[in-house]
């Protein structure tokens, strides 16, 4: 007879055969059993957070910048509560987590006990699927389809609530099957028939444009390769939405910038404009469409994605091809090479005139801005940021606002998994956990978290996390004292009626850091700035950079509401252009 | 037109509204109405009526039968959406004009009055088979299955004749002929 192991030993032999090394957590209660079983497990360790969202940030953090799924591990009620945020910010970006919940004892559940909530209930729409593991033979098997949930078809997080008595429970323990599979949930549906269609519209276009988002990323790095195969040999213009950014070099001549709300003139125009959209693992975000009644008019729009239900949801598209996108890439690049169409020549000539149009409207230069040499400009900073960071192999996490934009324009990704923010929820309190994560995994790369005074206050806390486990994670303040895309959007629309969105009462952030046992660096003005940027990247403990920034720049260009991708409001030096041409042709 | 303050897009004109039939198979297990359920409430669909009872005990399968209204783009969604829940095995849907699906409720139907009312009730409901489950002086328990607007219209024709409750059960479905849903 094969030995019995309890519960809380079977939680652990999973993480084992899942070839788990770390867990983001909180003890608690409800899942002191697990938390006792740790000790025999050398192999996985623990990171202790100081809020349980920062324990799911964190997991996304390491989930996002490693490819593998993040594990979290929370005690009951509170615990699992706090965690609601994480578990949706991931569900909406399809990151892959697995939370372990502690719960009352079976005989308790649902008489309102101590620390109780409905966690499964609770947590139900912001998983991909969740257990209530009531009985402990079931927990071999749900953990196990636990990982393979949250890892396969479009990822995403999945909870696994174990109550108290369960990880006492003893119950054998099996392996995970190889390859069972779900309810016929991975799809790669695609065939040689969609891909022909696809490359005939290809052939045929003259005003093409790549659409490409987080799937690709998702997809792993192979599928990033492939895309930049696919681009050179079509010679097509490509564009990536906020979380698709680093699948293909932002320095590449071929890439047009971000796309949306605050993506550039050039790529925002070449979405309206264009005669072919292929959208690559991207989802017609609201962020990214603006007004759907004039997105993009004139296209033949073809749809590429993993998630049958992403196809036709927000737009309608001529073409769609369900699977892997890498999966999908590497039989399009197949197909064009075997049927030798030479593409890359004979498109050449055919879109020679959209690239010029695309050069002109590069001319418009939209993420220019005035610069000053008496008060550090935002996007300024991020730049230096950059040119000061770019030869090493850096990864960058943000919070949620103007900065968190700012970053996606100014910094240039050159590799995938090395931007993780927060895009579908917009969770302010993302970036510190998430880069807490991401060290985790990349121990001795340098990451930096891109933020701002206000979010970054939402999960300060965890910068103790940082502190205890060595992790020299670098925070960079763009302090403005506003929580400054809701000042831009109450200077824009609401009349300048500036209603609670200036923080009164901010912490000294270098003060904040010493308190906490890490470094704090201030730069008030543009001559010090590159100087204090090399002491933060130079030190190896975990800083706080306060970058005391011009409290009245707005993030441009944008997309005003209810327009669409051509109607785009440009910075104040455009903006100051166009007037003196009102001003001139009424002279005429 | 008055300048949009908000970040959100403005609604667009929407599509005329069919009513649909969907039959999902799920897997008999806890909360998993409630997934279901949860799918229509959280992304705002419509639910007219809702059938569901374990089919195949073996196998632990439910069958769950919806009714409900959409535009063409709402309803391929909801399909595409329910596809996606663990539990969920296969989906089918069908448009009610469709000639090649039945789709019966059932529905029990008190009435109380005086003897006269109570045979001109019976005779009302000729037409869908009704059953006598229970008979007073006073009052008579009727059963009949028919369609859910069939069912609409005997409810209203019901009461001045002394109807005082109505139990239906949702609409269920199946197709005609040899064939079975896949």
């Amino acid at each position: 007879m094969s030995k019995l192991y309890s519960g809380a030993e079977i939680v652990f032999k999973c993480l084992e055969d899942q070839d788990v090394e770390f867990i983001f957590g909180y003890p608690g209660g409800a899942v002191l059993p697990i938390y006792d079983e740790l000790k025999n497990h050398p192999s996985i360790k623990h990171i202790l957070v100081r809020h349980e969202q920062g324990a799911g940030h964190a997991a996304e953090g390491y989930a996002r910048s490693s490819g593998k799924p993040g594990v979290v591990l929370v005690t009951s009620g509170p615990g699992a509560t706090n965690v609601v945020t994480a578990l949706t910010d991931a569900y909406m970006d399809s990151v892959p987590l697995v939370c372990i919940s502690g719960q009352v004892p079976t005989h308790l559940i649902g008489t309102d006990a101590f620390q109780e909530c409905d966690t499964t209930g609770i947590t139900r729409p912001c998983t991909k699927h969740n257990w209530l593991v009531k009985d402990i033979n079931d927990l071999p098997r749900v953990m196990h389809e636990a990982f393979k949930v949250a890892t396969t078809g479009r990822p995403g997080p999945v909870l696994v609530d174990i109550p108290k008595d369960v990880q006492f429970a003893k119950a054998k323990y099996f392996k995970p099957k190889k390859e069972k599979k779900l309810n016929g949930k991975i799809l790669n549906g695609f065939n040689q028939k969609d891909i022909n269609q696809l490359i005939n519209l290809m052939s045929g276009a003259s005003k093409p444009v790549f659409y490409t988002g987080g799937g690709v990323i998702n997809s792993g790095p192979k599928a990033s390769e492939l895309l930049r195969e696919l681009v050179s040999l079509t010679g097509f213009p490509i564009t990536s939405t906020l979380q698709g950014l680093g699948a293909y070099p932002g320095d590449d001549n071929q890439f047009l910038g971000m796309l949306g709300m605050h993506g550039t003139y050039e790529a925002n125009n070449a979405m309206h404009d264009c005669d072919l959209l292929i959208n690559i693992g991207a989802r017609f975000d609201d962020r990214i469409t603006g007004k759907i009644d004039e997105f993009s008019p004139k296209s033949k729009k073809v749809h590429i994605d993993i998630d049958p239900s992403s196809i036709n949801k927000i737009v309608k598209v001529d073409l769609s091809i369900v699977g892997d996108v890498g999966d999908v890439i590497l039989s399009i690049i197949k197909t064009l090479k075997n049927k030798n169409l030479n593409l890359e020549k004979s498109n050449k000539q055919k879109i020679s005139r959209w690239w010029q149009q695309i050069q002109k409207w590069r001319t418009k230069e939209s993420l220019n801005f005035i610069n000053s040499d008496t008060i550090i400009k935002p996007q300024h900073a991020v730049q230096r940021l950059y040119e000061l960071t770019k030869n090493q192999d850096t990864y960058i996490t943000t919070e949620v606002g103007q900065h968190q934009m700012w970053a996606a324009q100014h910094y240039k990704f050159k590799k995938p998994n090395r931007w993780m923010t927060s895009g579908g929820l917009g969770t302010m309190g993302y970036g510190l956990p998430a880069a807490v994560g991401v060290q985790i995994a990349h121990p001795n790369k340098l990451v930096i978290d891109i933020a701002g005074e206000a979010s970054i206050l939402m999960t300060m806390q965890e910068i103790s996390t940082a502190v205890q486990y060595n992790l020299p994670i670098k925070i960079f303040i763009l302090n403005n004292q506003y929580m400054g895309m809701v000042r831009q959007w109450q200077e824009l629309l609401h009349e300048k009626n500036y209603s609670e969105s200036y923080s009164k009462a901010l912490p000294d952030f270098v003060k904040l850091a010493e308190a906490y046992g890490c470094v704090g660096i201030r730069a008030k003005n543009p001559n010090e700035l590159d100087e204090k940027i090399k002491v933060m990247i130079n030190t190896d403990r975990p800083v706080i950079f306060d970058c005391q920034v011009d409290q009245d720049e707005n993030c441009f260009p944008m997309i005003p509401s209810g327009k669409p991708h051509n109607q785009m409001l440009l910075g104040p030096k455009d903006q100051e252009a166009n007037k003196i041409t009102g001003k001139g042709k009424e002279l005429v | 037109m008055v300048k949009s303050k908000s970040a959100y897009s403005t609604p667009t004109k929407t599509g005329k509204l069919d009513t649909h039939i969907f039959v999902v198979w799920v897997d008999n297990e806890t909360g998993v109405l409630a997934r279901v359920v949860g799918l229509f409430s959280g992304r705002g669909y419509n639910i007219e009526s809702l059938a569901v009872a374990e089919v195949d005990h073996k196998k632990n399968l439910s069958r769950v039968t919806i009714v409900t209204t959409g535009t063409p783009e709402v309803i391929e969604q909801i399909a595409l959406q329910l596809r996606k829940l663990v539990p969920v095995h296969k989906v089918a849907n069908f448009k009610r004009e469709n000639k090649n699906v039945i789709f019966k409720e059932m529905a029990l139907l008190k009435v109380v009055g005086s003897q006269i009312k109570i045979k001109k009730a019976l005779n009302t409901c000729k037409k869908f088979n009704p059953v006598i489950l229970d008979k007073t002086n006073k009052s008579v328990v009727i059963q009949i299955t028919a369609l859910r607007r069939e069912i609409d219209i005997m409810s209203k024709n019901l009461k001045p004749l002394g109807l005082v409750s109505v139990s239906r059960t949702g609409a269920v479905a199946m197709t005609r002929g040899a064939e079975t849903f896949n």
